[in-house]
């Protein structure tokens, strides 16, 4: 029997139906919705490719049933900026030439828009305990650290009155 | 007399397979070599931009496509720059140079006097009304290469030597359905394999009810022989399903790796075949001492951040495959042997997928998909491996134990060098040495290849970098080829290299400290290479290196040297860091001479990636079995984290020489010795085996 869910991504009301109401929110953004950006890597909540953010928080959503997430907001990677509008996360990753092959970045560049919201002018330590939560295997760590600490400059500036 | 056309040119020698004009104002370009996260489609694109006199923005490629690019076998042995850039090189000069041909026949002058800007052909300098696109109907492209196009010199590059952008970034940044695990086709289908576990192996029971009350949604059964698939619409069913599968089918004639397997030490145990290359034994002469010292890595995962994906489609006889492995043409010969089909009826396609580094699970990914889809014609079919699946099947780089066995002068230098090896092979990729996973289980299996490894001529497997290239009077290495390991092996980034270079260059530190000479002038006391001795100096000074800086009270640093394979770029490391119970990398330096460099920013890219990767596998990593492998996800098997990383300062010197060499494993080595030597020196004891754990750091200060 299927069942109902509502919740919105990047700013617009979505409904489901499902029937098994355990079906992860990475297989809805991805199969139902078409929203290819938030990766698979691992399914078990490791690797941190399929980071978005929930009512703001950063959070894993390989595994994270269906039900939990009604009600709630969800931004996804295409929620942030386009090639015409980027987001400064996305410019300065453009910037620092940021990626390899690049599976990982969905996950990074959504950690790192949860660190600067509430940090915004975060240390190289700080860039990095944030970004533990999500792996890189192609070793772009230091691209991806200076990316995110530029985005923080250009994000203050950005605000400054 | 032209000069002999590059490799994969003389290969592929028809130039409409290299360039193309398909629409006004657009070139295109095959390249055999595809996008694993390096970078090379930009380098081509840069490549060719400017040996036709193009902008970059003309240029759409194509590549790793059996239809349609030259074969260049397989996109490894960071080879893509060094040989199938200098065949882009060739191939898109002789086409500029048909074209001013036919340019200048309608203009009515000597080829001499032209020139070409954006694809516009000039005379003097002046538009004369006719570029590629107004001629392309008139030069025929299915002609073969001559060779005999002029190649811009060096002075005259203006893209080649540039940091451009990597064409491929802003899509992944954007967060657009770039992968192949992106991939939607009408009709498409999900499925997941039921693994076998060993070969050998069969299927006992089938709990089918199990599977599909598991999968709370409707899934099916596709079996051939012991090969088992779980088909359906939803994937969140085929996951489930295929995730209670591991428990709900039985297996006869299982075999599984044990902890002491894990260990290189095991590898003493088994059969092997020698293999001797270098200078016959000189019995060591008189007054003469000998140092000897054993040094040891276990098997590594490539641990790609996805887990393989395949997709396929068996229609009207031909069948089509997605994949995301390093060659597609190899991939096609191995597909052909296992399905019995022609090689004009199947076509393969390059998609990009997450870094490999090496073969990973991605053609037995894409060898899943096309079985199933032989077995149900007319659907896609789509194959996407588990987290585990990916960690406990995909080949593993085989554990070594390396020895060397050095005659010294009474100055205490090297006169005579052995360095021997016990490995199994770096190479069963399939057709070459190996079969595709899912093959095996199929009825008839394909026969294995007999035990063999990468040839010298492709740099060696075990073997590779195992003779120093300091100046030692004689040189050989034996290679104990192990030919039955715990799990299949093959290659991962530098193959042998990373073990070899870590015991030759942590033995010449110790050599250096016998005769107590300071790590730097003791290497550049030994080697005459100019380019050798320029990076070590190079990377020395970038790090403020001082003779005889005192160390053991936990601080230390390092310095390690190769030249990948002995005949591709030149690297040294400096490595700076801090150990007590653990080991925290502090800070990296590296000088590298890769020759001609097509792009600085994506060398420095790729010479990060191996630097930090290399520590990784150092610091971090090692396959673990247990009843089966038990490194199974990145809790069991943990690779290096954002803080965990040290800050890397790269230089690159000898930039504008004429040959352009591989980078993306020259760090390997250097980094891995570099970090041993830098322990040593902290520690004031020498660890040998990989990874550097935290019981050997116990162990090994407890023995100080």
């Amino acid at each position: 029997m299927a069942k109902k869910f509502d919740f919105h991504v990047n700013g617009k009301p979505v409904s489901v139906s499902l029937d098994n109401e355990e079906t992860p929110l990475l297989n809805i953004l991805r199969n139902e919705l078409g929203l290819m950006g938030t990766r698979f890597g691992c399914g078990l909540e490791q690797c941190g490719c399929c980071m978005v953010l929930i009512d703001g928080q950063p959070e894993k959503c390989c595994a994270k049933p269906v039900w939990s997430v009604a009600g709630k907001k969800i931004t996804t990677i295409e929620g942030l900026g386009t090639p015409e509008r980027p987001h400064p996360l996305q410019q300065a990753f453009i910037d620092e030439q940021a990626g390899q092959c690049g599976y990982c970045l969905s996950g990074i560049i959504i950690t790192a828009k949860a660190l600067l919201d509430k940090n915004s002018s975060p240390t190289r330590a700080e860039i990095a305990a944030a970004l533990d939560d999500n792996i890189c295997r192609c070793g772009t760590h230091n691209r991806i650290m200076r990316a995110v600490a530029k985005a923080a400059v250009q994000m203050r500036a950005g605000t400054t009155p | 007399m032209n000069a002999p056309l590059p490799g994969p040119l003389a290969d592929n020698p028809s130039l409409d397979r290299w360039v193309s004009f398909p629409s006004p104002g657009k070139v295109g370009i095959g390249t055999g070599r595809v996008e694993l996260g390096q970078g090379v489609l930009t380098a081509m694109a840069q490549i060719a931009a400017d040996e036709l006199d193009v902008a970059m923005a003309r240029i759409v490629i194509c590549s790793g496509d059996t239809e349609r690019t030259p074969n260049e076998g397989y996109t490894a042995g960071s080879q893509s720059i060094q040989f199938g850039g200098v065949a882009m090189r060739q191939a898109c000069a002789d086409v500029r140079a048909l074209f001013l041909d036919q340019a200048a026949k309608i203009i009515g002058c000597q080829a001499t006097e032209l020139s070409i800007r954006d694809g516009g052909i000039l005379r003097k300098n002046a538009p004369t009304g006719q570029d590629y696109w107004t001629l392309a109907g008139a030069v025929n492209l299915a002609v073969k290469a001559t060779g005999s196009g002029p190649r811009k010199s060096v002075a005259d590059m203006k893209r080649i030597g540039e940091s451009s952008e990597r064409l491929d970034l802003p899509d992944k940044i954007f967060g657009k359905a770039v992968f192949i695990h992106d991939m939607v086709l009408p009709g498409m289908v999900h499925a997941r394999v039921v693994r076998q576990p060993n070969p050998g192996a069969s299927i006992g029971a089938i709990d089918e009810q199990a599977i599909k009350r598991a999968a709370k949604a409707p899934v099916e059964f596709v079996r051939h022989g012991d090969f088992l698939a779980i088909v359906g619409n939803d994937e969140t069913a085929v996951d489930l399903a295929g995730a209670a599968a591991v428990n709900a089918v039985t297996w006869q004639n299982v075999e599984t790796p044990t902890a002491l397997q894990a260990e290189a030490s095991w590898l003493l145990q088994r059969p092997w075949i020698d293999r001797v290359f270098g200078a016959p034994e000189s019995g060591g002469g008189q007054g003469r001492q000998r140092f000897e010292a054993t040094y040891s890595r276990g098997y590594l995962a490539h641990a790609s951040i996805s887990p393989s994906c395949g997709l396929a489609e068996y229609r009207d006889g031909h069948l089509t495959v997605w994949t995301h492995c390093q060659g597609v043409f190899p991939l096609r010969a191995a597909l052909m042997k296992t399905l019995g089909l022609e090689a004009s009826a199947i076509t393969v396609h390059h998609v990009q997928g997450s870094g490999c580094y090496g073969h990973n699970g991605a053609d037995d990914a894409a060898a899943d998909a096309a079985i199933i889809a032989m077995q149900m014609p007319g659907k896609p079919i789509r194959v996407r491996w588990r987290r585990e699946e990916e960690f406990v099947y995909e080949p593993k780089t085989p554990a070594m134990i390396v020895k060397v066995h050095a005659l010294l002068d009474d100055a205490g230098k090297p006169t005579d060098w052995t360095q021997e090896i016990w490995s199994g092979t770096h190479n069963k990729r399939p057709g070459a040495g190996g079969v595709l996973l899912g093959a095996v289980a199929l009825p008839n299996p394909p026969p294995e290849p007999p035990p063999n490894d990468v040839p010298e001529a492709n740099g060696g497997g075990a073997t590779r970098n195992a003779e120093p290239l300091y100046d030692i009077a004689a040189k050989r290495i034996v290679h104990h080829l192990v030919t039955e390991t715990p799990v299949r092996t093959s290659a991962l980034r530098s193959l042998g290299a990373m073990p070899n270079v870590f015991a030759l260059e942590c033995c010449i530190d110790e050599l250096a400290e016998r005769v107590g000479q300071d790590p730097v002038q003791y290497r550049l006391s030994i080697t005459a290479d100019k380019r050798a001795r320029a990076v070590i100096e190079k990377v020395a000074a970038m790090a403020g290196w001082k003779a005889g800086a005192p160390g053991g009270a936990g601080h230390g640093r390092g310095i390690a040297f190769a030249r990948y394979k002995n005949r591709a770029a030149y690297s040294a490391v400096v490595v700076e860091l801090d150990v007590d119970e653990e080991i925290r990398l502090a800070h990296v330096w590296c000088a590298t001479d890769a020759g001609l460099v097509i792009n600085p920013d994506g060398v420095i890219n790729q010479l990060e990636g191996g630097i930090i990767q290399s520590a990784s596998w150092v610091l971090k990593e090692q396959v673990r079995f247990d009843n089966g492998v038990s490194s199974i996800d990145w809790e069991t098997y943990p690779v290096l984290k954002f803080s965990e990383v040290p800050e890397i300062d790269i230089e690159l010197i000898n930039t504008k020489d004429e040959v352009p060499l591989g980078v993306g494993e020259v760090t390997a080595g250097p980094t891995a010795a570099a970090i041993g030597n830098a322990v040593s020196h902290a520690l004031g004891a020498r660890i040998r085996d990989l990874p550097l754990t935290r019981e050997r750091i116990m162990a090994s200060l407890l023995k100080a």
